[in-house]
């Protein structure tokens, strides 16, 4: 069996707030393989830009605490890690890219130099790189990234580019290291369809072509469809369904899945789109058993009192419901 | 046309920075049918929530005028009778902020009914109670404030507040696009009941394709301040002209083959949208097109009918005599 680049193992995070404790991530579980591309999806506030930054291990402190779990990355774990070792890992294995560039780019320096700083560091086991030699590597990954007139953005400030011409510059960041793994979380959130369609595909592309891999934290199930080869679902910090993309989309089992799926309008207006009841649970109390059980329409009294496990279902095919237990049987 | 609710004539609205002018609304022309939802789509920026901000008289158009069953309302909200501002009422993007936290939700909803005076004192309370019922709140959310609310909930409060004074035009800039889709799908059923039982025109303002295509009846496009396209929606998903228009249907994430068979060709999207201040000279959107010729950057084109339900601004269609 492929070892996987990354795991994340049944991880629980919680927040401590004024009126108490909330019990955000449930025991998440979730892999990436070397080369893949793989989605994250579900509705705001269910855990992914948490998961995220724990990953990044860049976790509030004191209000963020990981009480249990593993993040295996390369056989070692990383929420073990000593801070220089984690540094390092941000610096040249893990990077990331934020749903609000202007958040992560630094609104005093201009491009030119912040994009310089990343392939100094890059570079920094090879010969040393001369001013001419950083500038024209920056020009280089910026004109990659489709960008107009890179010489002229290289003087600029963050402020003074587009969304979507700040989101290519933090794409070109994260492409000029020599990264295994990114994570991206909502890169297009804030952006229009086209200029959308746009970066994605460029990512994708330049993800392929340097054999990187990556998670896509998104919303969008369009997006995932488009873009991934496996989908992990999420609600309210649990992954309650796991498949390849194809067979998600084709047959989704969870009644979560469902729901999200039947919610979108489609292209075709033929069908009378249709909510989920509720909302994501408070996670001061969330609710006991399956998370999802309130807002489920199938819910047993099984679900109220037992916390469903994932069930492989074939084919790569895992689900977190008890509806599958019978028939698996 | 008789049955014109809403006329919006060369409305024109500029705002002056230290960066330069910003022609936010250039020149638009539409018409809003009686009992329709007129669907504006457009990029972020392209203006649709200036267009919006004029018709409700929350600014002031620079050029161009606006009429309301024919009576010109385009002096601003000030000069507004009580019972303009009674007939259109705007519901706005973000549902959170237009809600005074300071209030609960009994008395949120029951300020317009008392200014609009629509319901005599001792009806008063069942109007509320009614209104909540009409966008399936439970009665015990009356005490609550919004911030005891979720996002879609606060939303519906937003909803219960405009259609309080019984108006015949409701804006709706985005009402969903801040929401989860899980939420959005039911607001959008209350929206389209609601339209149904109160006779409501929507002038409905989104960045969603695949939304538009299923609650309007017409659609307009707008890039850079600018209309590129207007038709019936089912024309409009079924032979879209503009290259823009072809553009943002063919980059729409999808769920299904089905929809993916509707789409129109891949027409790989390039270029930055221009900077509203520095709007380049002739149609605004050359940089981005695929079928650019020598004449889209020197001359802006004119709107072109291309039939009754059809109208297009592109140098590839040609006026027919
Ligand atoms: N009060 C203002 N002062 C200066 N510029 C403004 C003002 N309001 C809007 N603009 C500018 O006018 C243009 C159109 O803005 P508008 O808010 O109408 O866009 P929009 O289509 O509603 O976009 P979105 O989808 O992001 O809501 C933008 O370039 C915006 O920056
Ligand atoms: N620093 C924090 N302090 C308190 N609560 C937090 C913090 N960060 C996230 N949360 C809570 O954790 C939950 C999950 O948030 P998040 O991971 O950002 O969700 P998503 O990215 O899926 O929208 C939310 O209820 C959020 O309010
Ligand atoms: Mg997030
Ligand atoms: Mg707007």
């Amino acid at each position: 069996m492929m070892v996987p680049l990354l795991e994340v193992k049944d991880l629980y995070v919680q927040f401590s707030v004024f009126e108490g404790e909330l019990k955000v991530l449930n025991g998440v579980n979730l892999k990436i393989n070397e080369g893949e591309k793989i989605g994250l999806v579900g509705e705001a506030g269910c855990g992914k830009t948490t998961t995220m930054k724990s990953i990044l291990r860049v976790l509030p402190t004191p209000v963020a605490r990981i009480s249990k779990g593993e993040i295996i990355y390369k056989g070692k774990n990383i929420l073990n890690m000593k801070p220089s070792e984690i540094q390092n890992i941000r610096r040249g294995e893990i990077t990331a890219i934020f749903q609000d560039p202007l958040t992560s780019l630094n609104p005093v320096f201009t491009i030119g130099q912040q994009l310089g700083d990343v392939i100094k560091y890059a570079s920094r086991y090879q010969d040393h790189l001369d001013k001419k030699e950083i500038f024209s590597k920056s020009v280089a990954a910026l004109k990659e990234t489709g960008m107009p007139d890179p010489e002229r953005i290289l003087n600029n400030y963050p402020v003074q580019l587009s969304g979507g011409m700040r989101q290519r510059v933090c794409i070109s960041e994260a492409l000029s290291t020599n990264h295994n793994l990114i994570i991206a979380d909502e890169p297009t959130t804030s952006l229009d369809v086209t200029i959308q369609d746009q970066i994605l595909r460029l990512l994708s592309k330049l993800v392929e072509k340097k054999k990187m891999s990556i998670i896509l934290i998104t919303h969008s199930l369009g997006v995932v469809r488009e873009l991934t080869d496996r989908v992990y679902v999420m609600y309210a910090g649990n992954i309650v369904e796991t498949a390849q993309t194809t067979t998600l989309f084709s047959n989704p089992l969870h009644p979560y899945t469902r729901g999200l799926m039947n919610a979108i309008p489609r292209l075709t207006g033929e069908r009378i789109f249709e909510g989920i009841e509720g909302r994501i649970p408070n996670y001061l109390y969330p609710p006991t058993g399956c998370r999802f059980h309130p807002r489920c329409k199938y819910s047993t009294k099984e679900c109220q009192e037992i916390f469903p496990l994932m069930y492989d279902t074939g084919n790569n095919h895992e689900v977190a419901c008890f509806l599958y237990k019978e028939e698996l049987n | 046309m008789k049955d014109e609710i809403l006329t919006i004539k060369n409305v024109k609205k500029f705002f002056t920075t230290p960066q330069g002018v910003v022609r936010a609304v250039d020149g638009v022309s539409l018409s809003v049918k009686k009992g329709e939802t007129f669907g504006l789509i457009g990029e972020s920026g392209s203006g649709k929530s200036t267009l919006a901000y004029v018709v409700a008289g929350i600014y002031i158009p620079t050029q161009g005028s606006i009429y309301f069953n024919k009576q010109d309302i385009g002096k601003g909200y000030r000069k507004r009778s009580k019972y303009l501002k009674k007939e259109i009422r705007i519901i706005f993007q973000d549902p959170g902020s237009s809600l005074n936290p300071r209030r609960n939700i009994k008395q949120i909803i029951e300020l317009p009914v008392k200014v609009h005076n629509t319901f005599k004192n001792n009806h008063k309370n069942q109007r509320v109670e009614e209104l909540l019922e009409m966008v399936e709140l439970p009665i015990n959310y009356l005490y609550k404030y919004p911030q005891e609310l979720g996002g879609g909930e606060k939303q519906m409060v937003a909803i219960a507040r405009a259609i309080a004074t019984e108006p015949s035009l409701v804006i709706l800039d985005e009402p969903t696009s801040a929401l989860d889709v899980s939420i959005q799908a039911k607001i959008i059923k209350i929206l389209m009941d609601l339209q149904r039982r109160n006779n409501l025109t929507y002038l409905f303002i989104t960045h969603d394709l695949s939304l538009m295509r299923n609650i309007a009846s017409r659609v307009a496009i707008m890039y850079l301040g600018k209309v590129c396209e207007v038709a019936n929606t089912s024309e409009f998903f079924k032979k879209p002209l503009h290259p823009y228009t072809q553009m943002l249907l063919s980059s729409i994430p999808v769920l299904t083959k089905e929809e993916e068979l509707l789409k129109p060709q891949k027409i790989v999207p390039v270029g930055e949208i221009p900077s509203p201040v520095n709007v380049p000279p002739g149609c605004s959107f050359h940089f981005r097109c695929s079928k650019k010729m020598d004449i889209c950057s020197q001359k802006d084109p004119e709107m072109v009918e291309i039939s009754k339900t059809h109208i297009v601004r592109c140098h590839l269609y040609k006026k027919i005599d």
